[in-house]
C-alpha cells in the first residue's frame, strides 16, 4: 500500500521552498523504491512550520516541519513510518495553535486537495448548496440575516441586509460579485480560501445568486495572487463539468455562472464602486453614493458585493443552520473569524476564532510574541487604514464595537506585530505616503491631503516647527476623515493618529525644546 | 516576410477577437497584451480603443491609473520587493537598502548593468513569513540580505 504524504500548494508554502520539497520526497522515495502517494493540499495555516509535510498513520495525520529538500534525506525513514524526529510535531490535529481554533470557515483548508471534488464533498462540500436548492431566495436570506454574519472585508455590514436589498429589487440582471482584491498587508485569509478551498468560495457565490435572483458572478481578484487566480479557474471548470455551476445547477433548473476577473495592482479597487469601475473596464475611480451598489452596481443593475470570506462563510451556515453559526462571538459581533497573525511574530499564522477573544491572546498565546525577541510595541490591526494599538490597549477584545469605541477597526482581520525598534512618525509618514500613491483623485482631501500630509510629517521628521506642524497634521486629519469620499482618504487618518495620540514620544512630545 | 512586428499585430488581433463580446473587455485585454508582448506599447492603443468603440484617452487613462500596467519594456529580470507594513516590521526597509546599493539603483530604476529592474510592490499576502519578494514569477519568502545575494546571482548565472 502507498503511504500518502501530504505538502502544500499555497503560495505561502511556495514561497518557503514547498516545491523544492515535493521534489526531493518524490526522489528519495524512488531511490529507496517506497511507493508514495503525494498529495498538495491546502496550507494549515502554521507558516513558521512551512513547508509542513504530513504523513498519514492509522492514528491521523503526523506533522513534521519545516521540511527544506535538504532535509528530505535524513527526514524519510521516519516520516514514512510517522515516527519521532527533530522536525516532528506529532499528529497535526493535537498541535496547540490548531487545536484551540474554532474553524468553521476554514474548517477543511490545509486538510484537502483544494482541487478535488471528491475531497470537497467528503468534507462536508457542497451540503449548503444542497439545502439552499431547496429553498425558496428569501428563506436563504433570512437564513444569511439570522446567522448575524456581517461584511468580513472591513466595513461589517450586516450581509443578508445586503442580499434582501438586492433580492427585492427589480431587474432582468442582478450580479454578485467578490471582492478578492485583498490589498491590506498583513491579511491573506481571502488568498487562502482562493488557493487552498476554492469550491467554498464557489459554493458560497451560488448561494447568493440563488437567494437574490442572480444568474452570473464575478471574481475580483488582484494581480498579486497569480496562484488564486489560476486555482480558481481550474475550480469553476471542474464544478461546471460536474454539475455544480452552470444552466442547470445539479438538475435544479437554476442558473449560476461565474467568471474570475484579474485587477491591476490598485489598491482603492479593494473599495466596492472603485472594484466595479475597473470590472466595467475603466479606471478604479471611487463612485459617490447613493445610488447603492445593491441597487445599481455592476453595468448599473442590482449587484451583491461581498468579500471572500463573507461569501465563503455562507456554505457552513447553509449546511448547519444560522443558529449554530450565531452561536459563537459576542454581542453584534457573531460567529468566528479568520484572524491573520502578521509582521514581527514568532508563530506567524492564520488562526480562526470566535469574535471575544483578545489582542494580547492572538499576540502572545497564539503569537509567542515578536519573532525578533524584544517587546511587542505597536499593533496595526485591519489593514494600512487600521490604527496603530499600544500595549496599554492589547486586552480589547476582537469585536467590531469594541474596536470602534477605541477609535480602530477589526478590518479584514490583519494583525501586525512591531517591536520596539519601530518609529512611528515613519509608520505615520508611510500611511500617508500610501494614500498619495494610491488613492483614485477624486477626492481632493485624499488627493491633496495625502501629498499635505506626508509634507508636514517630514517636517516633524525634521524638527521644523514642530507644535505648528502637529497642529497641521491634526487639522489635516479632521479634513480627511470629514470630507473624502471613501475609506482610503477617510481612513488613513486612523494609523496616523493614533501613532501620534499613543507614541507622542517619537513625535518629539517629550524634546527638552518644548 | 513576417516581421516581429507583425507578429506582435497579429498577436493583438487575437487578443482582440477574444475579447470582443465581453463586457468589461477592457481590463482582460491589457492584460494579455502586456503578457504576451511584455509591455503595453503605444500602437495598440489606437487599435484597442478602436475594437471598443473608446477614445485613445480613455484607454490611456486606464493604462496609467494601475500600477501594474507598463508602457515600455520591462528589464530582462524584474526584482519586486514588499514595501507594506508586515514586510516593514520584518525588516524589508534594510532589504531595499540594501538591494538598492548591491544594484546601484533606487526602487523603480534599473540596475547599472540594465538587466535588472527594482520594482517596490504592496503586499504578496504572505505577510508571517516576510520580508518577501518577487523575482520574476516565483516569490520568495524570508528574504535577508545574504539570501537576497544568492538569487540574484543565480538568475544572472542562468542568463
Amino acid at each position: 500500500m502507498s503511504i500518502r504524504l501530504f505538502v502544500p500548494r499555497d503560495s505561502a508554502a511556495l514561497a518557503l521552498g514547498a516545491d523544492d520539497t515535493a521534489v526531493a520526497l518524490a526522489a528519495e522515495a524512488a531511490r529507496r523504491g517506497v511507493d508514495i502517494e503525494l498529495v498538495r493540499n491546502g496550507s494549515r495555516g502554521l507558516f513558521w512550520l512551512e513547508p509542513l509535510v504530513e504523513v498519514e498513520t492509522a492514528q491521523g495525520r503526523v506533522a513534521y516541519g519545516p521540511v527544506e529538500a535538504d532535509d528530505v534525506a535524513a527526514l524519510f525513514d521516519a516520516l514514512i513510518h510517522g515516527a519521532e524526529h527533530p522536525l516532528g510535531h506529532g499528529l497535526t490535529e493535537d498541535i496547540p495553535y490548531l487545536k484551540n481554533q474554532e474553524r468553521l470557515t476554514f474548517a477543511r483548508v490545509g486538510i484537502t486537495d483544494p482541487l478535488s471534488l471528491a475531497d470537497y464533498q467528503a468534507h462536508e462540500g457542497f451540503a449548503g448548496l444542497k439545502r439552499a436548492l431547496s429553498m425558496d431566495g428569501a428563506a436563504i436570506v433570512q437564513e444569511v440575516l439570522d446567522s448575524g454574519l456581517r461584511g468580513r472585508g472591513g466595513a461589517a455590514f450586516p450581509t443578508g441586509i445586503k442580499w434582501r436589498t438586492v433580492a427585492l429589487a427589480e431587474a432582468a440582471q442582478k450580479y454578485v460579485v467578490c471582492n478578492a482584491d485583498e490589498g491590506d498587508s498583513g491579511t491573506y485569509s481571502d488568498r487562502m480560501v482562493m488557493e487552498d478551498d476554492p469550491f467554498m468560495l464557489i459554493e458560497g457565490m451560488t448561494i447568493a445568486g440563488l437567494a437574490v435572483g442572480a444568474t452570473q458572478g464575478y471574481i475580483y481578484v488582484r494581480s498579486e495572487y497569480p496562484h488564486s487566480f489560476d486555482v480558481l479557474n481550474q475550480a469553476i471548470r471542474l464544478a461546471e463539468d460536474a454539475g455544480f455551476l452552470g444552466e442547470n445547477i445539479l438538475a435544479s433548473g437554476k442558473c449560476f455562472k461565474l467568471d474570475v476577473r484579474k485587477a491591476a495592482g490598485a489598491y482603492v479597487c479593494g473599495e466596492e464602486t472603485a472594484m466595479l469601475e475597473s470590472l466595467e473596464g475603466k479606471r478604479g475611480v471611487v463612485r459617490a453614493k447613493p445610488p447603492l451598489p445593491a441597487l445599481s452596481g455592476l453595468f448599473g443593475q442590482p449587484t451583491v458585493i461581498n468579500n471572500v470570506i463573507s461569501l465563503a462563510s455562507v456554505p457552513v451556515i447553509l449546511a448547519r443552520g444560522a443558529a449554530f453559526y450565531a452561536d459563537y462571538g459576542m454581542g453584534r459581533s457573531k460567529g468566528t473569524l479568520p484572524f491573520q497573525l502578521a509582521g514581527n511574530l514568532k508563530y506567524g499564522g492564520l488562526v480562526e476564532k470566535a469574535f471575544g477573544l483578545t489582542l494580547r491572546e492572538l499576540l502572545h498565546d497564539f503569537g509567542g510574541g515578536s519573532a525578533s525577541g524584544r517587546p511587542i510595541r505597536a499593533v496595526q490591526v485591519g489593514g494600512p487604514l487600521g490604527a496603530y494599538l499600544p500595549e496599554s490597549q492589547f486586552d480589547t477584545p476582537l469585536d467590531y464595537e469594541a474596536f470602534a469605541a477605541l477609535g480602530a477597526v477589526v478590518g479584514h482581520g490583519g494583525i501586525v506585530a512591531f517591536d520596539d525598534t519601530v518609529d512611528m512618525v515613519e509608520q505615520a509618514r508611510y500611511a500617508m505616503e500610501f494614500c498619495a500613491i494610491e488613492s483614485c483623485g477624486k477626492c481632493t482631501p485624499c488627493r491633496i491631503g495625502s501629498t499635505r500630509g506626508v509634507e508636514v510629517i517630514q517636517r516633524i521628521q525634521k524638527d521644523e516647527k514642530r507644535p505648528q506642524q502637529i497642529a497641521l497634521l491634526r487639522d489635516l486629519c479632521d479634513t480627511m476623515l470629514h470630507g473624502s469620499l471613501c475609506a482610503m482618504g477617510g481612513m488613513t487618518p486612523y494609523p496616523v493618529l493614533s501613532a501620534l495620540n499613543h507614541f507622542p514620544e517619537d513625535f518629539g512630545a517629550n524634546d527638552a525644546a518644548e | 516576410m513576417t516581421t516581429e512586428q507583425d507578429l506582435a499585430h497579429a498577436s493583438l488581433q487575437a487578443i482582440l477577437q477574444t475579447h470582443q463580446n465581453q463586457p468589461g473587455a477592457l481590463l482582460p485585454i491589457l492584460h494579455d497584451v502586456q503578457d504576451t508582448l511584455g509591455f503595453i506599447p503605444d500602437w495598440a492603443v489606437a487599435d484597442i480603443a478602436k475594437a471598443l468603440s473608446q477614445s485613445r484617452a480613455e484607454v490611456h487613462g486606464v493604462i496609467t491609473f494601475y500600477h501594474h500596467f507598463r508602457t515600455t519594456p520591462p528589464a530582462q529580470h524584474t526584482l519586486q520587493i514588499c514595501q507594506a507594513e508586515a514586510c516593514q516590521a520584518r525588516g524589508s526597509r534594510e532589504l531595499t537598502a540594501h538591494a538598492e546599493q548591491v544594484l546601484g539603483c533606487s526602487l523603480h530604476g534599473r540596475s547599472a548593468d540594465q538587466s535588472i529592474g527594482l520594482e517596490p510592490v504592496y503586499c504578496l499576502g504572505l505577510c508571517s513569513s516576510g520580508p518577501n519578494i518577487q523575482l520574476n514569477d516565483k516569490m520568495v519568502s524570508r528574504v535577508d540580505a545574504a539570501k537576497l545575494d544568492r538569487l540574484l546571482a543565480n538568475v544572472k548565472e542562468a542568463q
